[in-house]
This record gives C-alpha cells, sequence and structure tokens, in this order.
C-alpha cells in the first residue's frame, strides 16, 4: 500500500503540496482539483518521479527517496499526453523495452509483449510507427507499455485529457477491466463512477476525502465558489 | 513523416537475412563502388538497387520518395562537376551516392530497428572496458531515430501557428517556438523513461 507522511513539496519556494497525509488502500482511487492544485507533483510522488523536499512516500518497506527503482517496478504511471510516453520507433519495440530492465528471457519477452498487444487491439500495430498511431491507439499503446510489466498499482495523470468522448470511453473501459489498483488523476468526473474513494485537491492540500458523489459535489461546491 | 522511412513489414528474402549480414554488403558495395571508381559499375549499381524495391515486395515509390529528397545534392554535384571536372565523374558520383542511399533505405525498410539496435548494441560491447554501457548507447540511437518525428511535429506545429496569426516572411520566428517545443519533449521524454524504469536517475 502506498503510504504518504506530511509530503511537502515546492518549486522555486512557491509551494505545491503542503503537508499531505494519507494511505492508499482502496481498489479505485480518484484525485480531482483545479489547475495548479498540485495533483500532477502529487501524481508524480506516487512512483518517485518527484521526491518530496520533505516527508515520505513509501510502499511496504521501499521509500520513493531511497528505493525508487523498486517502486517504480511496482507502481506504473502513465501520462496525459501518451505521445511523449512512445520511446521506441515502433510499437513492439515501444512494449518491448520495459521489459527490459526484468531481466526475462526473449521468449517470455515477445509472449509478454504478443498477449499485451492482442488484449488490446493492437497487435495489427506492432511494426507501425508509435507517432502515427490515433490518439486512441497511442494511449491505449502507453497503457500497454506500462501493464505489461505487471505493476500492483497503476498512477493515471489525465489520461484522457487529449482524447475525444469514444477514446474516452475506451481509456475508461480498459482501466475499469484491471486487477490492479488504479489511481486516477482526473479532470473527467464521469471517470470516477464507481470508484471506492476520491480526494479533492486545492492549493496543495486534500480538502475532500470521500466518496465520490460527494467528492464531486464538494469539487462543484469548491469551483462555484471562485 | 520521414519519407526515409522506418522498417516495413514484409516477408521477402532480404527481411530473411541478419542485420549484420545486410549492413556488411552495404559495406563491400559501397567500398566496391568507390574502388572501381567507373560510372558504368556506378550506373549498372543504381539501376540493381532500383530492381531490388519490386523484387523484395516493396513499392517502387518508396525508391522515388528517396530519390526525391536527394535531387537537389545530386543536381548540385552533378553540375559542380561538370563544370570544373569532366561528365563521366559527375555521372559516376551521383550515381554512386543515389545507389549507396537507396540500398542504405532498403537496409533500413527490411531490418526491424530492435535488430538493428541489438547489432549496434553487440558492434559497441568492447567499449564496455572503457566504461561505456552498450544498452545505454542503443536506447540513445532508438531515441535519436524516434526524435526524428517528434522534430517534424515540433515544426509543424510551430508552422501552422505561425501561418495561422497571418505571418508571412518571417521564418526566424519559428526558431523560438520549435526550439522551446523541442525542449519540453526531451522533458517529456526523460520523464517517460525514468517513470518506466528505463533510466534510473532520480528526479528531484
Amino acid at each position: 500500500m502506498l503510504r504518504l507522511e506530511e509530503v511537502r513539496h515546492s518549486y522555486d519556494g512557491r509551494p505545491v503540496l503542503c503537508g499531505i497525509t494519507l494511505e492508499l488502500a482502496q481498489h479505485r482511487i480518484g484525485v480531482i482539483g483545479a489547475n495548479g492544485s498540485g495533483k500532477s507533483t502529487l501524481a508524480r510522488t506516487l512512483n518517485g518521479l518527484v521526491v518530496p523536499d520533505r516527508g515520505s512516500v513509501t510502499m511496504g518497506e521501499w521509500d520513493t527517496r531511497r528505493h525508487a527503482k523498486h517502486i517504480r517496478r511496482r507502481v506504473g504511471f502513465v501520462f496525459s499526453d501518451a505521445a511523449n510516453q512512445i520511446i521506441m520507433p515502433t510499437v513492439a519495440e515501444d512494449v518491448e523495452i520495459g521489459l527490459r530492465s526484468l531481466g526475462l528471457g526473449r521468449e517470455e519477452t515477445e509472449r509478454r509483449v504478443e498477449a499485451v498487444l492482442t488484449r488490446y487491439g493492437l497487435d495489427g500495430h506492432r511494426d507501425h510507427p508509435g507517432h502515427l498511431l490515433s490518439g486512441g491507439q497511442k494511449q491505449l499503446l502507453a497503457l500497454a507499455s506500462v501493464l505489461v510489466t505487471e505493476p500492483e498499482v497503476l498512477v493515471c495523470d489525465e489520461p484522457t485529457t487529449l482524447l475525444d468522448l469514444r477514446n474516452t470511453r475506451m481509456v475508461h473501459r480498459v482501466l475499469d477491466g484491471l486487477e490492479q489498483q488504479v489511481i486516477l488523476f482526473t479532470h473527467d468526473l464521469d471517470l470516477l463512477d464507481g470508484f471506492d474513494r476520491v480526494l479533492v485537491m486545492d492549493a496543495g492540500r486534500v480538502v475532500f476525502d470521500g466518496a465520490p458523489g460527494d467528492a464531486v459535489d464538494h469539487y462543484i461546491g469548491l469551483m462555484d465558489g471562485r | 513523416m520521414s519519407t526515409v522511412g522506418l522498417y516495413v513489414p514484409g516477408d521477402g528474402p532480404l527481411y530473411r537475412l541478419p542485420a549484420g549480414a545486410k549492413l556488411l554488403a552495404l559495406l563491400l558495395v559501397g567500398v566496391g563502388l568507390i574502388a572501381a571508381a567507373d560510372h558504368r559499375v556506378a550506373l549498372t549499381a543504381l539501376a540493381v538497387a532500383l530492381v531490388l524495391y519490386p523484387l523484395v515486395g516493396l513499392p517502387l515509390g518508396r525508391a522515388w520518395s528517396v530519390l526525391r529528397v536527394l535531387w537537389p545534392f545530386l543536381l548540385a554535384i552533378g553540375l559542380f562537376q561538370i563544370l570544373f571536372g569532366e561528365w563521366q565523374t559527375a555521372l559516376r558520383l551521383c550515381a554512386q551516392l543515389a545507389a549507396l542511399v537507396l540500398l542504405a533505405n532498403l537496409v533500413t525498410l527490411t531490418t526491424r530497428v530492435r535488430e538493428m539496435l541489438d547489432l549496434f548494441a553487440w558492434m559497441v560491447r568492447p567499449l564496455r572496458h572503457v566504461g561505456a554501457d552498450p544498452a545505454r548507447i542503443a536506447l540513445v540511437l532508438a531515441l535519436t531515430i524516434r526524435s526524428i518525428p517528434m522534430v517534424a511535429a515540433a515544426w509543424q506545429a510551430a508552422r501552422e501557428g505561425y501561418l495561422a496569426r497571418g505571418l508571412t516572411g518571417y521564418p526566424h520566428l519559428l526558431v523560438v517556438p520549435v526550439i522551446v517545443q523541442l525542449l519540453r519533449m526531451a522533458d517529456a521524454t526523460g520523464e517517460a523513461l525514468v517513470a518506466r524504469g528505463i533510466d534510473e536517475a532520480t528526479r528531484r
């Protein structure tokens, strides 16, 4: 379980996370908040992309400050702009590159790549350049590239921001069908249907923590007051 | 999209050859053409290169698109040699260059990038003795290939913004937005590498 203890972080003296303490145990957790509320920075602390100035982010015995490598193998991360997440020239190679650090054999690597490409409907594109895929396919590729490493937790930072309604629904279905714990940072309130817990962030703090419906009401009230 | 393409799926005889054999053959052809120094040999090589495209199952349009990119250079080299040298030399140099670029493109089109990177990593293995990491060098090469369409996309986006605002005649105004976009893309790629555990350096 991911645990945050008094997490504080600032950029150039501007505080973006102001003493956040959380235990993230539920299967589906959503995080909502206005632009600049600290969502993306919080998301990045969860797999060690950002190490907080103060406080700690831990998963079991591992701490992102000292064991980022171990945590990243357990906590996958999906960005909002999938195009930036595509590293290798072709679809299959991009999925495969994430497996290299796991030290799997050639056969097991190829088996996993084929399985994940088939599962997400990308098997027909295995040798195509990733950057030529449609927006929805790129996001599927980004998800496949992370899920092929079989992380225990998937952190998604606004994965549907650049997608149309059809592709947003497709990503929603994919996330819905995952066995992994999903921590979803989003502006799309519809994605939170069926979630176990939703946090509302404002000015670097968690200002509400509860059921999705109540959290959305709180968030809308917060925005209406501005 | 780059006209000098990446791998195109297929099952012709050239696809079944290992990457190393293809690159070695390319090297030998290059050395042979230069050693022969004959315009008839160079023209034969060019004809063979053109015939190879349909033979391995690739449309001839792939070859034309390469020549379309190359022709200004061929024209410049040819004119220079005709003016200051001999027409045979002009013909030989242009045919040699076109043949070798077409053949190199053929290798690229029929070889998976992963095979090429594995070969490259194998070739730079001796550098381990001076502290270099062959896998990392291969990754840098892969990222370089991946960056080509990113640079094209950054240029296209900046150009569209420039035209949408009704600007003409100030092409230098594109430089800053392109560089800013490329720096952002580079930063995002670095973040993605770290997030996917491919580079273990920690951001702070």
